[in-house]
């Protein structure tokens, strides 16, 4: 037996970004060429991270390898800064990497980790999008196995996909995928957007902001670079529908704290138990209820 | 309003943390578990922790368990998420098992193999009676057990070494002689998966695979989906002294000691290479600690790959996707756990499709 060995007390400390710098140089160099190849799956040796796979490893490690002390970095969760996921990873962030500036508000932020949401405030081209992807792939739906999906891909294949979406057509008279939904990139390889609504796959379009996704536990980063083509997959007479907030009459349902009719909403129930609407994005919900804010002054 | 409660986070928390503290110590008349007793009396949880963790440290393993109460998923875990923060400095030259020095080996193929069995410390022939006396154990009851089996042993003329059983085989051309590797192994740490994948990124997933996964799938294999019918030629537990080339001189010199389980099985022959000899084929398992099942079910996987890689697989078990993909304790926990997670966007989102759907067949329903 090895008596003599001791525990690392030494290392109660841990380096700017946690992982070591070997592993953050092999995440960038995976982002330029997910970049370079917009929509491919770049495979990478994802790290263990100190929290569960699949409570966003693979955003944290994107996060991890770009940010720097001249960052601002926010994070949401569900559109949420303080639900505790978020608050989860930002409390990481900060005690791995001194220096670096957190911010709630959607303008401020270098860097955007979130799982789920894409911000209501259109993103500018100085932000980097990071999104927290459980299921990299879109043909998974159709084929379990990844080594046949490699080949769809590459080949463009995704007729089998369109089939599903057809068959629902037939069954339903509609297309049944809620969030995840399907979105070629530059006129070739198909995504999985991560598990955003349809409400917000329309701003990955031709998007100013880079968008990063990045999948941890299925160990893949892929991207849309900034100004590309991001197309829902549809047929020419189906055309691509976001979620509905109207009521039965027609009338859009308001967010009930800051009277938005133009945010993606969450539905609950309140004290009295009615349905209620609310922002699920809460900086632009807090920003909406400022008096001073747009045209609501 | 339970839906809704995303705010608070920071709080909540800070809470949870400090519930699970008090979990662990709210038996004040308690004395806090040393290191040292969960390493040695809780020895076999330790081995599944460092095989698992992928990390051989038996004290950070023993720490890990008790931070995170016995969970053994979680430990591993820490020990993982530990390795993160090392750069990867050296890679290891092949370590020859041969050179192990056993607390136990075992033939099932022979009764008398080169070396003699050497039975060691075992539950395999233990009575499954639970042994009241240990419920409150005398400390010097406790610490003349030790006294007395170290006495009453004769110090045997044992060798540091045993020779290995399949050596005895292959000179009896029952097995094929051993090939030379072709291309690096692969590290599965510094590596993701891309199938088709190369059978040492195979053994490599399934040596720090969770332990219960593995036997599944083997257990699976054993029963009928599958036909592996393997015959542990032999299974080892012992300290490997591991060999690392001197910073200087290049030379090979004993770095240290890992405790690992190595199984070896034989499996039914098949017809060689046109004009060859039919032979043996053989399972590969083993892993840090001291964990037989695991190293067993290792074993038999490897061999149900290695058929699955070749000729394509008819059953799970031997489809290297199926198996190395799912065997992982912390992919496979953790996004069991992410469930617990809000979902209330993806949910929103799925009530919206099932409002339109049912808003068009109840439209479709009033005009039939």
């Amino acid at each position: 037996m090895n008596e003599s060995y001791e525990l690392p007390l030494e290392d109660a400390g841990y380096s700017f970004g946690f992982l070591d710098e070997y592993a953050k140089k092999e995440v960038r160099r995976c982002i330029l060429k997910a970049i370079a190849i917009p929509g491919y799956q770049t495979p990478y040796a994802s790290r263990e991270m100190p929290m569960g796979r699949g409570f966003g490893t693979g955003g944290l490690q994107i996060t991890l390898s770009l940010i720097g002390v001249q960052d601002t970095l926010k994070v949401i969760d569900q559109g949420s800064d303080d639900s505790v996921n978020a608050v989860n990873l930002r409390q990481f962030v900060q005690l791995t990497c001194p220096g670096v500036e957190v911010t709630e508000k959607t303008e401020e932020a270098t860097l955007l980790q979130s799982r789920h949401r894409i911000p209501e405030k259109p993103l500018t081209e100085a932000q980097i999008l990071i999104l927290q992807v459980p299921y990299p792939d879109a043909l998974v739906v159709v084929e379990p196995s990844e080594a046949r999906r490699k080949v769809m891909h590459a080949e463009a294949d995704y007729s089998r996909l369109l089939v599903k979406l057809y068959e629902d057509i037939v069954h339903f008279d509609e297309i049944t995928i809620s969030h995840r939904y399907p979105t070629r990139i530059n006129g070739h390889y198909v995504i999985d957007p991560s598990p955003i609504p349809r409400w917000d796959v329309p701003k990955l379009h031709q998007s100013k902001a880079l968008v990063l996704l990045g999948a941890g536990r299925e160990k893949k980063i892929y991207a849309v670079p900034p100004y590309t083509l991001a197309e829902p997959l549809v047929f020419d007479d189906i055309v691509f529908r976001v979620e509905d907030f109207r009521d039965a009459n027609g009338v859009r349902h308001a967010c009930r704290c800051c009277g938005s009719t133009v945010s993606f909403l969450d539905e609950f129930s309140d004290e009295q138990g009615r349905v209620a609407y609310q922002c699920s994005d809460s900086a632009y919900c807090e920003e909406q209820q400022q008096p001073h804010s747009g045209s609501a002054a | 309003m339970s839906y809704v409660a995303i705010k608070g986070g920071k709080a909540a928390i800070d809470s949870a943390a400090a519930a699970t503290d008090y979990m662990r110590c709210k038996n004040a008349v308690d004395e806090p578990i040393k290191l040292s007793v969960i390493e040695d009396q809780l020895r076999l949880l330790t081995s599944r922790v460092v095989s698992e963790g992928g990390l051989y440290h038996p004290k950070l393993a023993a720490l890990a368990l008790k931070q995170f109460q016995g969970d053994t998923l979680e430990a591993a875990f820490a020990l993982r998420a530990y390795r993160s923060t090392k750069p990867r400095l050296l890679e290891t030259p092949l370590q020859d098992t041969s050179k192990m020095r056993c607390i136990r080996r075992i033939s099932s193929a022979f009764k008398d193999i080169p070396g003699g069995q050497m039975l060691g410390a075992t539950f395999d022939y233990a009575l499954r009676l639970l042994r009241l006396d240990l419920a409150n154990e005398d400390l010097a009851a406790f610490r003349q057990v030790a006294k007395n089996f170290l006495s009453n042993t004769p110090e045997a003329d044992l060798p540091d070494s045993f020779p290995k059983v399949l050596d005895a085989l292959r000179a009896g051309g029952l097995l094929p002689p051993v090939g030379t590797m072709r291309e690096q192994a692969f590290d599965i740490t510094r590596d993701p998966l891309v199938f088709p994948v190369p059978r040492s990124a195979a053994l490599a997933t399934m040596a720090r695979a969770e332990t219960g996964s593995l036997l599944a799938m083997a257990y699976s294999n054993m029963r009928g989906y599958g036909d592996v019918h393997p015959t542990v030629a032999e299974l080892r537990v012992g300290y490997l002294p591991v060999m690392l080339p001197h910073p200087v001189t290049g030379e090979l010199m004993e770095a240290g000691e890992v405790l690992m389980t190595e199984c070896e099985v034989v499996a039914m022959y098949e017809s060689g290479n046109a004009g060859d000899m039919p032979v043996f084929t053989l399972g590969y398992g083993a892993c840090f600690g001291h964990n037989e099942v695991k190293a067993i079910s290792m074993a038999i996987l490897d061999r149900a790959l290695q058929k699955g890689m070749r000729d394509g697989p008819d059953n799970p078990s031997e489809d290297p996707e199926f198996v190395l993909l799912h065997v992982d304790g912390v992919d496979s926990m953790g996004f069991a756990s992410h469930y617990k997670m809000p979902h209330y966007v993806t949910f929103q989102s799925d009530m919206d499709r099932l409002r339109t759907t049912q808003g068009k067949l109840r439209k479709t329903g009033e005009t039939a």
